[in-house]
C-alpha cells in the first residue's frame, strides 16, 4: 500500500543537516511507492530544495516566514499544522533533534495522534509500519507501532542511512505562506557555541574524556585528536560533574546517546550509565590506565595506558597517513 | 505563586536491564526519581525559597511510585498527588491528558517537568501537556528566573544556548545543569510523612478511559546483541598505537 509521507528537513548554521536526508530515506521506505513531501522552515536556497529532491523528495514545501527564522514551539507548531493540513499525509517523520523532539509531541497532541519518538529503524514491508527505538538509553530496545490515525515518528540522527543522491531527480517546489499568529515564548538571543563544530549526535567519530582527563586543560589532547579525525568531543558524567567541561558534552543515560562509527573513550572507566549512551557505537576504542576498567568489556580495541601518552601518539599516527 | 512539578519514578541509571517475555524485569531493581525530574523538583523548591510558592508534585504510576513523591516532599514540596490507576498507564497521550486534568484542578503559574525520562526517553509528555492546557512550553532549560509574571530562561538546543522569555503560565522541562539537586535531610524526611498526599483515579479526574486511550502499541522488547570481548593490544606502546590506527583505517574502515 502506498502512502503519502511528510518529512521535515532542518538547517543548522546555514547548512542542511544530514538528518534531513535520513528522514527522507525513512520516508521513501514508508511511502512504499507513494509520494514524499519535504518541508523546510526558515531561510532556504534553491540548492536546498535541489538537494532534498536528489535525496528522495517528490515535492518540497519552503516556508520562509520571518517568524520561522529561529525555532519556537509556537511558530513552528502553527506552521507544521498548516502544512499537514495542506499535504494530508499518512505518515510524518521529523528528526529527533532539538527541534524535532520538541515540536512533534506538541503537534501530535494538537492533531490528536500518537507519536513514536527517537526511532533507530523501521520496517515498512507489510501492512503496517513497525518502529524500533531504544529504551533505557539503549540498554534495551522496543518495537512499536501506531494503532490509530496518522503514523507520526521522530527519527534519531545517524541511524537510518541517507539514500544515494540521484542527480536526475527533481521535485516540485511549493512556496508555502504560513499564517503565524501568537508567539508566546520568544527568543531574545542565541549563543552559538556549536558554530563550526561537529554535532555530537551526528558525528561519525566521537572522542570522549572521563575522570582520567583530570582537568579542563586535560581535554586539550582530545580536541587535537578530534581535529585530525573530524570528530566531535564528548565526555562522561564524571568529567562534567567535576567541572572539566560543559554538560552539553555529556554522553550517557543522562546526557546524549551517540552511535558513531568510531567512539574513542579516553580515561573513562565505563559506568553503566555511560555505557548506555555509547555502547551501540559501531567500533569502540578504550584507552585507560586500569586494565580492569569495565569500559574494556564493551570495547572492540583497548590500549592499557596513560591517555596523556597514548592520545598524542594516536594523533601523530593518524596525521601520518593523511599527508 | 503555584507550581506543579511532574515526576516519574524510574530505574536507577546504574541498573542493568533484563527482559522476560517481552517485559522489563523489575524484581530487585532500585527505583529513583527520574534524574531530570530531580532538577525540576529542586528548581521549584529554589523558587519557593526565593519568591515564595506552593509546590505540588504529581506522579502517574503504580503504588511503588509513592516513594518518589515522598522524596520530593522531603526536600520541600508542600503536597503530592498520586494517580495510581491502571487506566492511566497508557502511552504519552494517556499520561499527558491525565496530567493536564490534574493541572486543571488548580491554577498553576508554572509547571516544571524533566526534559525526558531515562527509561522511555521519549520527551513527549511535557510539550503534549502544554498543548493540552493551551499554554506555552520551553524544553530543556538550563536557567530560569521569574520576575513580574514572566519567565526568563536559557535553553540547551543541542549545545547552542537560546535565551528566551515568556509570560506565565508556562510549562518548562529541566535539562542537566539547571541546578544541583539537594539531598533530603532527616527532619525533611520526617516532615514528609505528615504532608498531604492525595490519591486519584482516572474517574476522580472526570476522564473516561476512552478519551485517554493510547494510540501506540509496544509489540516487543529485547536486549541489543551482546558485544563480544574486545582485543586488548599488546607490545610496546608505539607499536600498539600504530597497530590500532592500521586496524581502524584498513580493517574496520571507520576513519
Amino acid at each position: 500500500m502506498s502512502r503519502t509521507v511528510l518529512v521535515m528537513a532542518e538547517k543548522r548554521n546555514g547548512n542542511l543537516r544530514n538528518v534531513s536526508f535520513e528522514v527522507l530515506a525513512a520516508g521513501r521506505k514508508a511511502a512504499a511507492g507513494g509520494k514524499v513531501v519535504a518541508v523546510l522552515f526558515g531561510e532556504s536556497t534553491p540548492e536546498d530544495a535541489e538537494a532534498l529532491a536528489r535525496y528522495g523528495a517528490d515535492q518540497v514545501y519552503l516556508a520562509g516566514h520571518e517568524k520561522l527564522r529561529e525555532y519556537t514551539p509556537d511558530a513552528y507548531s502553527q506552521a507544521l499544522r498548516q502544512v499537514i493540513q495542506a499535504v494530508s499525509p499518512d505518515v510524518i517523520f521529523l528528526g529527533h533533534t532539538a527541534i524535532g523532539k520538541d515540536l512533534a509531541p506538541r503537534v501530535a497532541a494538537r492533531i490528536g495522534c500518537g507519536l513514536i519518538s527517537d526511532c533507530t529503524d523501521l520496517e515498512a514491508s507489510g501492512e503496517e509500519i513497525v518502529f524500533v527505538r531504544p529504551i533505557y538509553a539503549g540498554k534495551a530496545f522496543q518495537k512499536k507501532k501506531i494503532t490509530d490515525g496518522i503514523v507520526f515518528a521522530t527519527i534519531r540522527p545517524n541511524n537510518i542511512p541517507a539514500g544515494e543522491p540521484d542527480a536526475s531527480r527533481t521535485a516540485q517546489i511549493v512556496s508555502f505562506e504560513a499564517d503565524i499568529k501568537d508567539v508566546r515564548a520568544v527568543i531574545k538571543d542565541i549563543v552559538r557555541k556549536t558554530a563550526g563544530k561537529i554535532d555530537l549526535t551526528e558525528a561519525k567519530v566521537v572522542v570522549s574524556g572521563g575522570r582520567g582527563v583530570r582537568s579542563a586543560d586535560g581535554f586539550k589532547p582530545l580536541y587535537e585528536l578530534a581535529e585530525v579525525l573530524g570528530a566531535a568531543v564528548g565526555a562522561s558524567r564524571a568529567a562534567c560533574d567535576a567541572g572539566y567541561c560543559d554538560y552539553s558534552m555529556q554522553v550517557g543515560q543522562t546526557g546524549k546517546v551517540v552511535t558513531p562509527d568510531l567512539y574513542i573513550a579516553c580515561g573513562i572507566s565505563g559506568a553503566v550509565q555511560h555505557l548506555a549512551g555509547m555502547s551501540n557505537s559501531r567500533i569502540i576504542v578504550a584507552i585507560n590506565k586500569d586494565p580492569e576498567a569495565p569500559i574494556f568489556k564493551v570495547a572492540d580495541y583497548g590500549i592499557v595506558g596513560d591517555l596523556f601518552e597514548v592520545v598524542p601518539m594516536l594523533t601523530e599516527e593518524f596525521k601520518k597517513g593523511m599527508g | 505563586m503555584k507550581i506543579l512539578v511532574l515526576v516519574k519514578q524510574t530505574f536507577d541509571t546504574e541498573e542493568k536491564i533484563a527482559i522476560r517475555d517481552g517485559k522489563v524485569v523489575e524484581d530487585g531493581v532500585n527505583f529513583v526519581i527520574n534524574p531530570y525530574d530531580e532538577f525540576a523538583v529542586e528548581e521549584a523548591i529554589k523558587i519557593k525559597e526565593t519568591l515564595g510558592a506552593d509546590v505540588t508534585v504529581v506522579t502517574v504510576g503504580p503504588a511503588r511510585a509513592e516513594n518518589a513523591l515522598r522524596s520530593a516532599l522531603a526536600i520541600g514540596a508542600d503536597m503530592a498527588i498520586h494517580v495510581d490507576d491502571e487506566a492511566a498507564f497508557g502511552d504519552e497521550i494517556t499520561i499527558s491528558k491525565v496530567l493536564a486534568a490534574v493541572a486543571r484542578r488548580d491554577s498553576y503559574d508554572l509547571i516544571i517537568g524533566g526534559n525526558m525520562a531515562v527509561d522511555d526517553g521519549a520527551a513527549q509528555v511535557g510539550p503534549r501537556m502544554a498543548e493540552e492546557l493551551g499554554i506555552p512550553h520551553v524544553a530543556a532549560i538550563t536557567k530560569l528566573e521569574i520576575k513580574d509574571g514572566k519567565a526568563y530562561m536559557e535553553r540547551d538546543a543541542e549545545g547552542d544556548t537560546e535565551i528566551l522569555e515568556c509570560p506565565l503560565p508556562l510549562l518548562v522541562t529541566a535539562q542537566q545543569g539547571l541546578n544541583e539537586p539537594r539531598y533530603p535531610s532527616l527532619p525533611g524526611i520526617m516532615k514528609a510523612k505528615k504532608k498531604p498526599l492525595e490519591r486519584l483515579s482516572v474517574a476522580d479526574l472526570g476522564l473516561s478511559p476512552d478519551e485517554i486511550k493510547a494510540k501506540t502499541e509496544v509489540l516487543d522488547q529485547f536486549l541489543p546483541p551482546k558485544k563480544e570481548g574486545g582485543r586488548i593490544l599488546e607490545g610496546e606502546l608505539p607499536d600498539q598505537v600504530a597497530e590500532l590506527v592500521r586496524i581502524l583505517r584498513y580493517e574496520a574502515k571507520v576513519v
